[in-house]
């Protein structure tokens, strides 16, 4: 393994043994062994330090030394990754990644949006599938840790972070319970029925958005005030599973994740936190750029769900979306971005944060949100989010800028010190018919 | 001051001026001839003509004299007009009045629902139920007086009514607001048939699309022309029978914005028919193309309400075109006048028809001027109508049909006093027809003491009472009896003085009570005129200095729109990497000089003293990009109402006000594929556009370029998510026998119109006549293997190729065949799961049908990604490691070639269109930028004008807000801030977050 092609072999070899075979044959790796050293890294930290020719040391899965002129363990496997970039591991900080197969038309192979308005209780660790066909293909764009969040009319349930190497839930989880999420009713005022050609035809509208909105945001209210006073009871009459849930909250083990875009909403969300003393976290925030000094005041973190989005407004700058992240940014916002592009199933959180670099952000500041920011957002920075000794090995590495297409190459990727597979059904499909059209 | 012939004339109902003799009478006859003599009046006969102190003469219903100085018979009930107006009453031209209007049933129309395949419509009528030219409205109107009263209360003494249903509503009839009898209210019983874009409540499937619509309408005139030579195979069909017979009258075409009057203009032109057009409120906005048309219009006076914009909130989703809209929508009159466009004025559609006369005056405020406000309330209404031989002026032999005023009808305090409608007089203000207004002496009489007050009454009936102190209060006048309290002195707790009376002539007299209660008597005697303050100018003044501050007319009507179009200009770009995409490939330090629209030169140190200069240095410059797939700019996108709809046309319904065209100019794009969705097997007439942000629909097209069509197979057809399909075909194999039942059909078609040039014409077939004749080409939106197979050997087996399979994800498993085939493939970079056909999706697809020798291109299918096709055309870098030339190609000069364009555009090349981009990076990177997107040599998209515009709409919307929230201040009815809603049409594989104000709307189902 010291061959600086170890990791090219080593994906070849993968690649050409499973010749034309399922995916099925891409096994989760087994705890790493003794020692594995990459070398001559540039090694990009995650908290905005960049160490150029630098080494990573790490063993039972954590990593032990991170610097330049290291001097390798006895043993140790070596990674040589010159001219290459090393990146920890990319985080999704809101999915559904395991419980939503085949977006339309399969209903049976989804499993994100649970009916009824108050589903406190639910967690999505539970429908978490890890054979999911969709988890190989990120991890071969470098996401290695993912936030599975589950969906729903109000009070959504509890949302649980996972890594992306394993056989069942159990083994996946990451840690469990990490929010409770709810869905923040909208205040806009809606025209009934269709747009475009349709208008008109098809009733609906009217009434009065705001009552509409503050009659449910009562009903969270409601449900949390009783949730307190349920907590707080040293024996039940009545054991209550959705009041009951929302203990880790008051304990502060938990934060609760608020679906938000409007600006109405994100105050609300604010004010929900104060009340009962919640740590909120913002997810969506598609107007959190007009309230960004609001936020960073009150410490409300945001996880924006998509930086390739269209504009809200007609009149908006046309680049606004992929403004937003420098301007929370320069605000002081802690924020993490996402990829909620259904049709690519989240796999360009990457190039989700080129495009701020393109419009704001340094390179190393976009490289923090989809690493450090959002393990802080999830409270697993103690864990995760950057190459820094202590934490886990969750390290990837590419043979160029992972935030530009041009460069994002990945050639090995660790979780916990294991070195995984790279491989998953497309490239298998890929070299099924290279080997039909007898392509090199 | 007279009250005249009070109680004589105070009802109507006694008054027959005019019976049906066919009609037996339950009782005693009671004929009354129904003469009368308005004299002493301002008659205002026509828009021209105005004769003072004149006098009217009516008898049985009709004017048989007007004109000063006649003599007035002997026998004559007269009715001294002193100081009144008389003017013809006003002609509604587009109404509803006495025919119930069908309304939808609870819930609307039901995409999901089962779909209804012919009309269920009983009897020999068409097959579409949104077609129905048979009816007319004359046979089921019925007199409304609810209706009619409010009619007539804005002055309105005829009008034309129709039933407002269906893309073929029949014929209208004119009828008076009299509310004696049916038969009698009838003045013309079939006066014009009339269309519109809106099925109504039609519950057949189809259309379910505005190109939908504009198909039906089509194919219905070329029916009824081949059902004049009765064939045999069609048997009676009375709507066609009707279809015709209704060709000789007017033809109305009720629209409610630009677009559509346009749209149906280019209907009318095509059967050589000029329509009437209900135009909306925002012809204004594009003048130009509303005198092309050479209609004359039926406008409304609906202005829309000021928003409530206090919550800023709120204000940021409304937009700056709606709040623009909001302060120009009274100028539409005007603009119409001022293009000499004839126009008639309807108060039909009116959310408050109250305020029917106050938007007219408004609108003469906004430039409309008072003659010809009154000539298209009566006049021109009356000629689009063929009725002003009977009203719309003050002739002898006309009807009787006027209005008396107070004041000239469009003066800011103008009251309608009466309103007679054939020879019956209907009371609007009858107690307008004196007014109190003036000084008075008022004496109080408490057991035998009289206190004098000097009053003064306003024409408003507020009043000035003087004694000790100068007290406020007001008159109220209800026929003849007049109450007046107020209290004795100024400030809390002053003692009440109520007095009621009965006005008889100059003079008030009656009885009351005093602060304590006790009786008094009292009288009070006219003293002489109030100086009156003229209210109007007042009124008139911000409203003048309101219109200088206008906000501009844009094109097109929305933020990012320009107020003079960019021009076409000499540019040479200097120094720049130039990709050109032909065998000279990337060139470094080299200059590019666009002239004329063209390409006109390419290399070292060029010079060209006419041109602007700009610099490429460090940057680069590449071909415009060209989607080949793209939704944006359409009004409707998929018409799924039947699995063949090849006559719909994507041209047909183009928005060229979409603001997605701005936002993907900021990301290179130049020229756009525009598809029919995927909701059917065979889909519609496509449209290639070219982005020239600005133009009008027809000007947006990319002239000269092959037409194509839509064609689908897999999921989508089958409607996979519906759970209660009934639409053949439910499978593949249907889907496969669809195309061929098609392409058989088309072929016999071909050979029937050959041997008969008479045989019935059939848009759809003859769509499909052009593909077998190599004079029209597929884009077939296509998925896994199997289908893409079959299509290729439908094609193969009829003598077609299926030009390009779009979407195409699984296009890598059958690249050989479609390679031999000789097909384009057009697909995404990276989407995969969204659905179970696309589960073999992968992102090495475009790199395996490329390396298998296939043209490629990347396209988007989503307005947001075509912003960002350079970035997808690079990861086919990434993924299977295509070269950069070749990935840009794929997004440039690929799609140039699969629609038949590269001769014109998706190079740099000598002679080809000036349509490139100017990136500041790597067009494949993430961090490329577009600098300046330029279609035709003229810049359409520049990054610094755009943040000049960016800045100039926050200012313009500043202005706005402000204004709307004095308009709240001055206490003017406000509306709930409405946001602007973005809508997004999709052609179904999509999924997307709301994102608040943008409505993504998948028309598949």
């Amino acid at each position: 393994m010291k061959n600086k092609y170890a990791t090219l072999l080593l994906l070849t070899l993968a690649v050409f043994a499973n010749n034309a075979k399922a995916q099925e044959t891409v096994y989760p790796t087994d705890a790493q062994k003794g020692t594995t050293a990459i070398t001559h890294a540039t090694v990009h930290v995650g908290n905005g330090n960049v160490l150029t020719d630098a080494t990573i040391i790490f063993e039972k899965g954590k990593i032990t030394a991170v610097g330049s002129g290291l001097a390798l363990p006895k043993g140790a496997a070596e990674v040589d990754a010159s001219g290459k970039h090393v990146y920890p591991g990319l985080i999704l900080p809101n999915s559904s990644l395991g419980l939503r197969e085949i977006n339309a038309g399969v209903r049976g192979s989804n499993d994100f949006q649970e009916i009824g308005e108050n589903n406190a209780d639910i967690r999505s660790i539970v429908s978490y599938n890890t054979d999911s066909k969709v988890i190989n293909v990120l991890r071969a764009n470098g996401i290695l840790l993912a936030h599975v969040s589950p969906m729903g009319e109000l009070i959504e349930g509890r949302s649980s972070v996972v890594q992306l190497d394993a056989w069942n839930y159990e083994d996946a989880e990451y840690k469990a319970n990490t929010g409770m999420y709810i869905s923040m009713p909208s205040f806009m005022a809606r025209r009934g029925g269709r747009g475009g050609f349709m208008r008109g035809m098809m009733g609906g509208g009217g009434g009065d958005p705001l009552k509409a909105a503050f009659d449910k945001i009562e009903t969270i209210k409601t449900y949390f005030t009783e949730a307190r006073a349920y907590c707080q009871e040293k024996e039940h009459a009545n054991s209550n599973l959705k009041l009951e849930a929302a203990r880790s909250l008051f304990e502060g083990k938990q934060k609760l994740f608020v679906r938000a875009n409007e600006v109405k909403q994100m105050l609300i969300a604010i004010d929900l936190g104060k009340t009962f003393g919640f740590n909120i976290v913002i997810v969506g925030g598609g107007e959190s750029f007009q309230i960004a000094s609001i936020l960073a005041e009150n410490k409300i973190p945001v996880i924006l769900d998509e930086t390739h989005a269209l504009p809200a407004s007609e009149d908006d700058d046309v680049d606004q979306p992929y403004k937003t992240p420098a301007q929370l940014q320069k605000a002081g916002v802690l924020f993490a971005l996402n990829d909620m592009g259904e049709n690519s199933k989240q796999r360009n959180i990457s190039f989700n944060a080129g495009t701020a670099v393109t419009y704001g952000l340094t390179k190393e500041e976009a490289l923090s949100s989809i690493t450090l920011n959002a393990a802080k957002i999830l409270g697993i920075d103690n864990l995760t989010g950057s190459i820094e000794a202590g934490k886990d090995a969750n390290i990837i590495i590419s043979l160029g800028d992972i935030l530009d297409m041009r460069g994002n190459q990945l050639t090995q990727a660790f979780i916990q010190g294991r070195a995984i597979s790279l491989d998953n059904k497309q490239l298998q499909l890929y070299e099924r018919y290279k080997h039909k059209y007898g392509i090199k | 001051m007279k009250r005249i012939l009070t109680g004589l004339l105070f009802l109507c109902a006694g008054i027959v001026s005019h019976a049906q003799e066919s009609f037996p009478i339950n009782g005693v006859r009671d004929i009354r001839s129904g003469l009368y003599a308005f004299t002493n009046a301002t008659i205002i006969q026509n828009e021209n003509t105005k004769i003072e102190k004149g006098v009217l003469i009516i008898k049985m219903g009709k004017i048989v004299a007007v004109g000063a100085n006649l003599t007035v018979p002997a026998e004559a009930i007269v009715v001294d007009c002193a100081g009144k107006f008389i003017y013809p009453s006003f002609i509604d031209p587009l109404s509803d009045y006495g025919v119930a209007t069908p309304r939808r049933t609870m819930g609307g129309f039901n995409f999901g629902a089962p779909g209804q395949f012919i009309s269920n419509k009983p009897g020999p009528y068409n097959w579409n139920q949104a077609v129905k030219p048979e009816l007319n409205a004359v046979d089921v109107f019925t007199k409304d007086e609810t209706t009619a009263s409010a009619y007539r209360a804005n002055g309105f003494g005829a009008v034309f009514t129709h039933l407002k249903d269906g893309l073929a509503r029949g014929t209208g009839a004119v009828v008076t607001l009299a509310t004696e009898n049916n038969n009698q209210a009838v003045i013309k019983s079939k006066a014009a048939s009339v269309y519109s874009f809106d099925k109504g409540t039609s519950t057949q499937s189809y259309p379910s699309s505005l190109m939908g619509s504009i198909a039906v309408l089509r194919q219905t005139y070329l029916d009824a022309k081949w059902y004049q030579t009765k064939p045999v195979t069609e048997g009676v069909n009375l709507s066609l029978d009707a279809w015709n017979s209704n060709q000789s009258m007017p033809q109305i075409f009720s629209t409610d914005d630009k677009w559509n009057a346009v749209r149906a203009d280019r209907i009318g032109d095509e059967f050589g028919v000029q329509y009437i057009i209900r135009g909306g409120d925002n012809g204004y906005q594009r003048i130009d193309e509303m005198v092309k048309t050479k209609a004359s219009f039926i406008l409304g006076v609906d202005f829309p309400v000021a928003m409530d914009v206090e919550d800023p909130n709120d204000a940021r989703f409304v937009s700056l075109a709606d709040m623009k809209h909001w302060e120009l929508a009274p100028t539409n009159l005007a603009a119409f006048s001022k293009a000499n466009i004839p126009f008639s004025i309807t108060s039909s559609d009116m959310k408050d028809a109250k305020q029917f006369l106050a938007n007219v005056k408004k609108a003469i405020q906004n430039g409309l001027s008072e003659s010809k406000a009154l000539e298209a309330l009566t006049k021109t209404p009356a000629n689009q109508l063929g009725v002003y031989d009977q009203v719309g002026s003050i002739e002898t032999g006309k009807w009787a049909n006027f209005i008396i005023t107070t004041e000239p009808v469009f003066a800011t305090n103008a009251k309608i006093i009466e309103n007679w409608v054939q020879g019956n007089k209907y009371e609007v203000n009858e107690s307008e027809w004196s007014s109190i207004a003036g000084k008075y002496k008022l004496t109080i009489n408490k057991n035998g003491t009289n206190t004098d007050y000097n009053i003064e009454v306003k024409k408003d009936l507020s009043a000035s009472i003087i004694g000790t102190d100068t007290i406020t209060s007001k008159v109220t006048v209800s026929e003849s009896v007049v109450k007046l309290n107020f209290p004795t002195k100024k400030g809390r707790g002053a003692d009440q003085i109520r007095l009621s009376g009965i006005i008889s002539g100059n003079s008030w007299s009656g009885v009351g009570t005093d602060g304590s209660g006790s009786k008094t008597t009292w009288s009070a005697t006219y003293t002489g005129a109030v100086t009156a303050v003229e209210a109007k100018n007042e009124f008139r003044r911000p409203m003048d200095s309101a219109r200088n501050n206008n906000s501009k007319i844009t094109f097109p009507f929305v933020g990012y729109g320009n107020e003079v179009l960019p021009k076409q200009e000499t540019i040479l770009i200097k120094n720049a990497t130039v990709w050109t995409n032909e065998k000279e490939g990337v060139l470094q330090n080299t200059d590019v000089l666009l002239k004329g629209g063209k390409i006109s030169k390419i290399g070292k140190n060029l010079s060209d003293a006419s041109a602007k200069i700009v610099d490429g240095t460090g940057k680069h410059l590449s071909a415009g990009i060209i989607d080949e797939h793209s939704h944006i700019a359409a009004m409707s996108i998929n018409e799924g109402g039947q699995s063949v709809t090849s006559e719909v046309r994507i041209g047909d319904n183009l928005n060229p006000e979409d603001i997605n065209i701005y936002r993907q100019l900021s990301g290179g794009v130049t020229s756009s594929h525009i598809l029919h969705g995927s909701a059917n097997t065979i889909g519609g007439q496509t449209q290639l556009i070219k982005l020239r942000w600005g133009a009008n629909d027809e000007e947006l097209k990319f002239a000269g370029a092959d037409p194509f069509i839509k064609f689908a197979l897999g999921e989508n057809v089958k409607r996979t998510t519906s759970q209660n399909n009934n639409r053949y075909p439910d499978t593949r194999m249907g889907v496969e026998e669809v195309l061929n039942d098609a392409f058989d059909r088309a072929v016999d078609y071909q050979k029937t119109l050959k041997a008969n040039p008479l045989a019935r014409r059939d848009l759809e077939l003859e769509a499909l006549v052009e593909i077998l004749n190599k004079k029209r080409f597929i884009t077939c939106h296509s998925y896994v293997q199997p289908e893409i197979t079959y299509a290729l050997r439908v094609g193969d087996k009829y003598g077609f190729k299926f030009n390009t399979f779009t979407h195409i994800l699984e296009g890598y498993k059958v690249a050989d065949k479609m390679k031999k085939h000789g097909s384009s493939a057009s697909t995404f970079s990276d989407w995969f799961m969204y659905k179970t056909e696309v589960q073999d999706a992968i992102a090495y697809n475009a790199a395996i049908m490329q390396k298998v020798g296939l043209n490629v291109c990347i396209n988007s299918d989503d307005a947001e990604m075509a912003r960002r096709l350079n970035q997808e055309a690079g990861k086919i870098v990434k993924y299977g490691g295509v070269s950069e030339e070749e990935a840009l190609k794929m997004v440039t000069l690929n799609p140039a070639k699969a629609l038949h364009v590269a001769d014109k555009v998706g190079s740099i090349k000598t002679g080809k269109d000036a349509d490139v981009v100017l990136w500041t990076d790597n067009p494949l990177s993430i961090y490329a930028k577009v600098e300046k997107t330029i279609v035709d040599g003229i810049v359409y998209f520049d990054r610094t004008k755009d943040a000049e515009m960016s800045k100039k709409i926050t200012a313009e919307k500043t202005r706005l807000i402000q204004k709307l929230l004095g308009e709240k201040r001055t206490g003017m009815p406000m509306g709930r801030p409405m946001p602007s809603f973005q809508i997004l049409l999709t052609c179904g594989d999509h999924e997307h977050e709301d994102h608040m104000a943008t409505i993504y709307e998948n028309q598949n189902n």
